[in-house]
This record gives structure tokens, C-alpha cells and sequence, in this order.
């Protein structure tokens, strides 16, 4: 009870801060972040979702690694790391390929960022999980299969 | 009203290691309420960013097909202790919050 209390009173204290941020012009929603993907993130199936993100012809590259368990057992919650060891990695795009919507997200990566995103996706069925690596203009992708016994994406 | 969310930033073997858990629902909008049986509506994180020491970083778009309450982790080379971080978030409903922490 009294963490919830807690939960509030910190929530209310953040809002505060970024309202007023936002009124002082400090914080412009929505204006520092790029363009939302919509064809990408609303493909149904893989080939329109990789497209979409420029990543139709990648070849397979040996030097990304897609580390995701072999068999999860709630697919709601799958960690997936994606280390990239191609020199010049500007952009890691993650795709579950059974998914309802396959893409699930596209990091652009600049200014000595390494390649390397490790994150937390959902999976609705066994399937692979691939990498889409870019490199400047050219695209490469390496996938591990992960199994999955409770699908995470509802139904 | 977005919840606050937590960052850590550190150094490891010369390379910042920025992680962060978010606060979100994450719905993808293909879900259905188990008790209604009406589709649930999309309301997921669209975009993250990061900055180091007021460069940026990484620039991030988002699906659904993040798990609810998102965890992120990236490595930034040149970066060092002292160097702020901020991780910021806006999702398909307008709503937004930031975080900063300093490379320890």
C-alpha cells in the first residue's frame, strides 16, 4: 500500500516537471523524434514489414549475433541481444517473423553508439527472431529460431 | 500520465553501458479483453531517443511488439564518467516522459 502511495506521489512529481517543461518550450512533444514507420509497424507479414524498413535484399552476415533463449516458455517476455561486430553499424532493426506485426523495432544508432540493443520482445509463436543490420547503405540480417510454448501476443 | 522510468548508466572497459526500464502497457491492439471480447486498442511507445553529453545517440522506433514495461539496454564507445544521459520516450497517444542519469 504504502509502495503505490509511493508510485503516485513520484508520478504526479514527473508530470509536473515535464508539463512545465512543455510550457517553457524546453520539451516540444512529439517534435524530436523522427517519423513513425506505419508501414513497417502495421505489415502483417515479413516481406512487407523488412521493405518497409529498406531491408529486403540484406544478405546474411555471420558477424551479427542474435542472442534470444531456444525455447521460451512465456512468450510475452523474450529477451533478444543483438550485437553487430560489422564495423559502421548505423541501424539494428528486430522482426519476430510470425508475429501479428513482425517489425517490432528499428534503432538508429550514431555519435559512438556500438551495435548492440538488448531489449525485452513479445513472440506469439515459435518462429525466428531476425536482426536486420545496416551498414551505411547496405542491409545484413542473421536469425535464431526461438520456440515458444505460451504465445505473449493475446488472441 | 506517463510513469516515471529508471536508468542506470555505467562504465565498463571504456564502453557506457546505458540501461533502462520503462513504464508502458505496451498494447498492440490485436489483443482481446478477455472479458468483453472487444480488441483492445493500440498504446504502445512509438519513439525512444538517447543522448550523451547532448549528442544523440540513438534514435529509436517502436512497435507493439516490445513487452509491456520495457527494459533497453545500448552501449555508446567515447563516452565518459560524469557524461549525462537522457533516454526519452513518446508513444501513439501523445503521452511522453524523460529520464537522465550520469555515467558512474
Amino acid at each position: 500500500m504504502n509502495n503505490l502511495r509511493r508510485n503516485v506521489l513520484k508520478g504526479a512529481g514527473s508530470a509536473g516537471v515535464v508539463g512545465v517543461a512543455v510550457m517553457a518550450g524546453l520539451l516540444k512533444p512529439g517534435m524530436a523524434f523522427a517519423a513513425w514507420n506505419k508501414a513497417g509497424f502495421e505489415a502483417k507479414d515479413m516481406a512487407g514489414a523488412l521493405s518497409a524498413v529498406g531491408g529486403a535484399g540484406a544478405t546474411a552476415s555471420g558477424d551479427i549475433v542474435v542472442k534470444a533463449p531456444d525455447i521460451a516458455e512465456n512468450g510475452a517476455v523474450v529477451p533478444v541481444e543483438i550485437s553487430s561486430n560489422i564495423a559502421g553499424t548505423d541501424g539494428i532493426a528486430i522482426f519476430a517473423e510470425k508475429n501479428g506485426f513482425p517489425l517490432i523495432a528499428d534503432f538508429k544508432l550514431m555519435n559512438g553508439a556500438e551495435g548492440y540493443v538488448s531489449t525485452r520482445i513479445k513472440m506469439g509463436a515459435t518462429s525466428n527472431v531476425v536482426a536486420v543490420v545496416s551498414v551505411g547503405a547496405k542491409n545484413y540480417k542473421a536469425h535464431k529460431e526461438v520456440k515458444v510454448t505460451i504465445g505473449g501476443c493475446g488472441g | 500520465m506517463a510513469e516515471p522510468m529508471k536508468i542506470r548508466a555505467t562504465m565498463k572497459d571504456g564502453v557506457a553501458e546505458v540501461k533502462c526500464l520503462m513504464n508502458h502497457v505496451m498494447e498492440t491492439g490485436l489483443r482481446k479483453d478477455a472479458k468483453t471480447g472487444q480488441i483492445v486498442p493500440a498504446h504502445h511507445i512509438t519513439n525512444v531517443t538517447c543522448e550523451v553529453a547532448g549528442k544523440k545517440v540513438m534514435d529509436a522506433q517502436w512497435g507493439g511488439g516490445i513487452s509491456k514495461n520495457p527494459y533497453l539496454a545500448i552501449r555508446v564507445k567515447g563516452a565518459k564518467a560524469g557524461d549525462k544521459v537522457v533516454v526519452a520516450w513518446t508513444d501513439n497517444k501523445g503521452d511522453s516522459t524523460s529520464a537522465e542519469a550520469v555515467i558512474g
